[in-house]
């Protein structure tokens, strides 16, 4: 390829990129001095509570607000869903109350009366048959490729079938959403928001106040968002208590604090729509996959989401998927990192093993057999990673088939799973700014949710102007600066390392013409590196970054950098490999991970410290979804039985085992350029956990969560114990 | 903690249904002597001290934490956390569960850890508080942060001053550390980006610089 000015330095020119480089925010967050959404305390705020439906399905009777609308210290009442509103899951906003404290909105909101009238409601999904005699059930899809049927009736097909399902978990952010909203004036809104989206979110306020009749212009108004506890994809649209807080603050003509509570964002503020599954699959003798045929289900609440696309990754010639969207009321599914990916992967990767199991192949290199049937390149990526796993994980000394036969009641397994993610970079602007005296910013409306993007920003224009880390101020998080998009589905690491490098390359060059003169030579002979600009093949010509800088006199440095533009600095498209190993009390039921080995390529990386955090931490999220959590619905009430963390699990630091993170990188994945991380490391651990119980106990668990009583169930229907 | 017996007993005002957290910050409450956090709870419950009844409108109360008193009017339901975040501006520790089970608003009462959200504000009177911004100068870190930052034991940060307290008052009990001990020690703070694994390092590295602890490898 052909050299491109904005391309990255090659791998021996790099000072900072691809190095493992503390994030440039920790020492805030670590000392407590990270100020929030939650944490912003504005004079004369107030608080805001929401008073939520208690019925999954329920019609608006009667509202009677005057008691709280009187109660000493309250501000402001706003009835947000009137008389006559259909309610379509517990937890939905009826009322909101803003006081001068907590617990006065709290023992206000106590004394609405509201009255409804309970419908029919439906909460539990997993019986297709019961949401179809319900009429809750509608077709969302059926493909056929090749012939199917043909290669199922094949006589020297090996079949297997097998049911599997990963129910509805709910995001938990520790950070509750939520905003403070404070007007200036009657036409200019200020809000301090929890989000990933902060140059999205002023238009989506504005829009949501206009159709609430409050007058406002989107250029008036302001979303700043320094620090997010937690989105993981469901934090992108301000949400109604968004727009009601802007609205409460107009109302009581004071800055208005509305965070949800703990039982109100698990019920409806974060929700992973659910995946079941009847699959058949039939490959050779030899292991060669031949055959797919799925009837697939789930649930993303009441409204339409997406379902998972299967088969996932390897598509034998001849497929058929049918899936059905159950239309149940547990509050609307949001985006849970890598959607729909997680769900395709255990249907997928579960029944591929069972297949494996019953051709008593090893599962790995069944994989390995049928890695060809992946798209595009990743047939090699896979292959590569598929072997570094094993050898990582020391497969082939450890692993065992179906069913541990050494004697004692604890099992042990090992399952192998893989998964895909796009991850291009998003659309991005940035300014890049160098003053006369060295001082260099950078500013764009991008957030950092702990992915380290301020760090990948600094060292994105560090690298370029041969400076260390520190030397760049990165200015993010404030709706004022240039727009970058919003952090979802591994787009942001890609998009604003892509205009910062741009907007830096661009700066230098102005710095460059600047100084030329000074050290004699033409602005094209110059470097950038080790804190100097100095003259290509001549180290005795240069200046400090400083100095240099001094050359511009009055004149600011300022450059716009965007995202996607020339050269090829990003691209699309990662595998990635995990094997886990467990231990299975089969008296208990107990699955305990020992170890996870997780192998993941993503093109060029920028910050390795970084980077390797998003795979532990994927690792253990996939810990907590495979073995813990679920949104546990209660079909006489309809409400979530778990809106709290003691009943909600998370795993904590002794749940995790061992963890092993191996990226790829060098020739062959830096040249891609930089791809996104985020979600393809937390899409592989239910499968390759599932599949290591059951290599372990010798019978699937068929859904998750792997809790005692499944493993006990499954067992009792065979299996070692 | 002794309140003066002059304190003016209020009847409580609010009876409409109550909730198991209302009860804990009742309208009235019992101030005795002991606190409801950690192993107190778990221990044979001893003979009723003597108590009286305050509120349920503000009192006075006064708190110090990080060396510094405050003097404040409050309602004696109100929790040391939301005294902290709400009324001193102190908003290190965060509100999580609200409920004793993730660990985020952790600060510590004479140097014990507390769960912030679980101990009234009243009950802090006389004790001294250190949150997270008590640990470490302006600008400043301790060994346990410095330690965080290297390992990158966080990501959104939200659990990350809780764990930070934890992580502080565990290994001024335990300065030498096992893996074992880390794991049963600080299975108290949640986190939900996944960053135990850089939290178990960074434990291992501050024990070694605090106190030369030789517990090395994860």
């Amino acid at each position: 390829m052909a050299e491109c000015k904005y391309d990255w330095p090659k791998a021996g020119e790099r000072e900072l990129i691809g190095k493992p480089i503390d994030r440039i925010d920790g020492p805030e967050k670590a000392s407590g001095r990270a100020r929030y959404t939650y944490d912003t305390n504005r004079p004369g705020i107030l608080i805001a509570k929401l008073l939520t439906c208690p019925y999954a399905h329920a019609k608006i009777k009667s509202i009677d607000i005057s008691l709280a609308q009187n109660f000493p210290g309250v501000k402001a009442v706003l009835v947000i869903q009137g008389v006559g509103s259909e309610i379509q899951w517990a937890g939905d906003e009826v009322v909101a109350v803003a006081a001068v404290s907590e617990d006065i909105a709290e023992d206000a909101r106590r004394r609405i009366k509201i009255e409804y009238e309970q419908l029919p409601h439906l909460v539990r999904e997993e019986d297709l048959d019961r949401a179809q005699a319900d009429g809750r059930t509608k077709a969302a899809g059926e493909e056929t490729v090749g012939d199917p049927d043909k290669a199922f009736q094949d006589p020297e097909a090996v079949i297997s079938k097998g049911y599997y399902g990963i129910p509805v978990i709910t995001h938990c952010c520790l950070e509750a959403h939520g905003n403070v909203a404070e007007w200036s004036d009657a036409k200019t809104l200020k809000t301090w928001s929890s989000t990933q989206n902060v140059s999205g979110l002023p238009g989506q306020i504005g829009a949501g106040l206009r159709l609430q009749k409050v007058n406002v212009d989107d250029s008036n108004i302001e979303t700043v968002c320094q620090y997010i506890g937690g989105g993981f994809g469901s934090k992108f649209s301000p949400d109604r208590w968004g727009i009601v807080v802007a609205q409460l603050a107009k109302m009581a003509g004071k800055p208005v604090k509305l965070m949800l509570d703990r039982d109100t964002e698990l019920e409806m503020a974060g929700a992973r729509p659910s995946a079941f599954a009847k699959i058949r699959i039939a490959a050779k003798k030899d292991g060669t996959l031949t055959a797919w045929d799925s009837e697939s289900w789930g649930t993303g609440g009441v409204g339409p989401s997406g379902h998972p696309p299967l088969p996932y990754i390897l598509q034998p010639p001849n497929t058929h998927w049918k899936h059905t969207m159950v239309a149940a009321n547990i509050g609307p599914s949001r985006a849970w990192r890598a959607p729909n990916h997680p769900q395709a992967c255990l249907l997928t990767l579960g029944a591929l093993d069972d297949l494996a199991a019953k051709l008593e192949m090893d599962a790995v290199a069944f994989l390995m057999k049928n890695v060809h049937l992946a798209p595009q390149h990743l047939g090699e990526v896979y292959s590569a990673e598929l072997q570094k796993a094993a050898e990582l994980a020391e497969w082939k000394k450890n692993w065992h088939p179906r069913g541990d036969k050494t004697p004692g009641y604890i099992k042990r397994g090992m399952g192998v799973s893989l998964h895909t993610w796009g991850g291009r970079g998003h659309t991005s602007t940035c300014n890049v700014i160098v003053r006369p005296d060295g001082s260099v910013t950078v500013r764009l409306g991008s957030q950092d949710l702990g992915t380290g993007t301020r760090t990948v920003i600094a060292i994105s224009v560090a690298e370029t102007f041969g400076l260390p880390v520190e030397a760049v101020q990165v200015e993010i998080g404030d709706s004022k600066y240039p727009p970058s998009g919003a952090s979802g589905g591994s787009t942001t690491v890609g998009g604003v390392s892509g205009s910062t490098r741009r907007g830096a390359v661009d700066a230098l060059d102005e710095l460059f013409a600047a100084v030329a003169p000074s050290l004699g030579v033409q602005a094209g002979q110059l470097e950038a590196r080790n804190g100097r600009i100095r003259v290509k093949g001549d180290s005795s010509k240069s200046l400090t970054w400083k100095q240099a800088c001094s050359k511009l006199g009055v004149k600011t440095i300022q450059t716009t950098g965007k995202n996607p533009g020339p050269c090829h600095l990003n691209d699309s498209g990662v595998g990635g490999v995990q094997i886990a190993a467990v231990s299975v009390d089969t008296e208990t039921g107990l699955v305990k991970v020992d170890k996870i080995v997780a192998v993941q390529d993503c093109g060029l990386v920028i910050d390795m410290k970084t980077a390797e955090s998003q795979v532990y931490g994927a690792l253990i999220m996939g810990i907590c979804y495979s073995l813990l959590e679920e949104k546990v619905m209660d079909e006489k009430l309809g409400r979530m039985l778990n809106p709290n963390m003691e009943f909600y699990k998370l795993a904590g630091i002794g749940d995790i085992g061992e963890l092993v993170v191996h990226m790829m990188t060098g020739p062959g994945y830096d040249e891609r350029g930089v791809i996104g991380l985020g979600e393809p490391p937390v899409i592989s651990p239910g499968a390759a956990i599932s599949n290591a119980v059951a290599n372990a106990i010798g019978v699937r668990v068929p859904t998750l969560p792997l809790t005692p009583d499944r493993v006990l169930a499954a067992l009792d229907k065979g299996g070692l114990a | 903690m002794r309140r003066k017996k002059d304190r003016p007993q209020k009847a409580a005002s609010d009876k409409a249904s109550l909730t198991r957290r209302d009860f804990l910050r009742g309208a009235g409450v019992t101030v005795s002597g002991g606190l409801l956090v950690g192993s107190k709870v778990a221990e044979a419950a001893p003979p009723p001290p003597k108590s009286e009844v305050v509120g349920p409108g503000a009192v006075p109360v006064t708190l110090r934490v990080n060396g510094k008193v405050h003097k404040l009017n409050l309602e004696p339901r109100v929790t040391l956390l939301d005294a902290l975040r709400d009324h001193l501006d102190i908003t290190g520790s965060k509100k999580v569960c609200d409920r004793a089970t993730c660990g985020a608003c952790t600060v510590m009462m004479d140097r014990k850890p507390v769960y912030s959200c679980t101990v009234l504000a009243l009950e802090a009177e006389g004790h001294d508080i250190t949150t997270i911004e008590g640990l470490a100068g302006d600008d400043k870190l301790t060994p346990v942060m410095a330690a965080f930052v290297n390992h990158d034991a966080q990501q959104c940060g939200f659990c990350t001053p809780g764990f930070v307290m934890a992580c502080t008052a565990f290994l001024e009990r335990n300065p030498n550390p096992t893996l074992e001990e880390i794991e049963k020690g600080l299975g108290g703070n949640l986190c939900r980006c996944g960053t135990y694994w850089g939290v178990r390092h960074a434990v291992l590295q501050a024990a070694k610089e605090m106190k030369g602890g030789t517990h090395g490898r994860v």
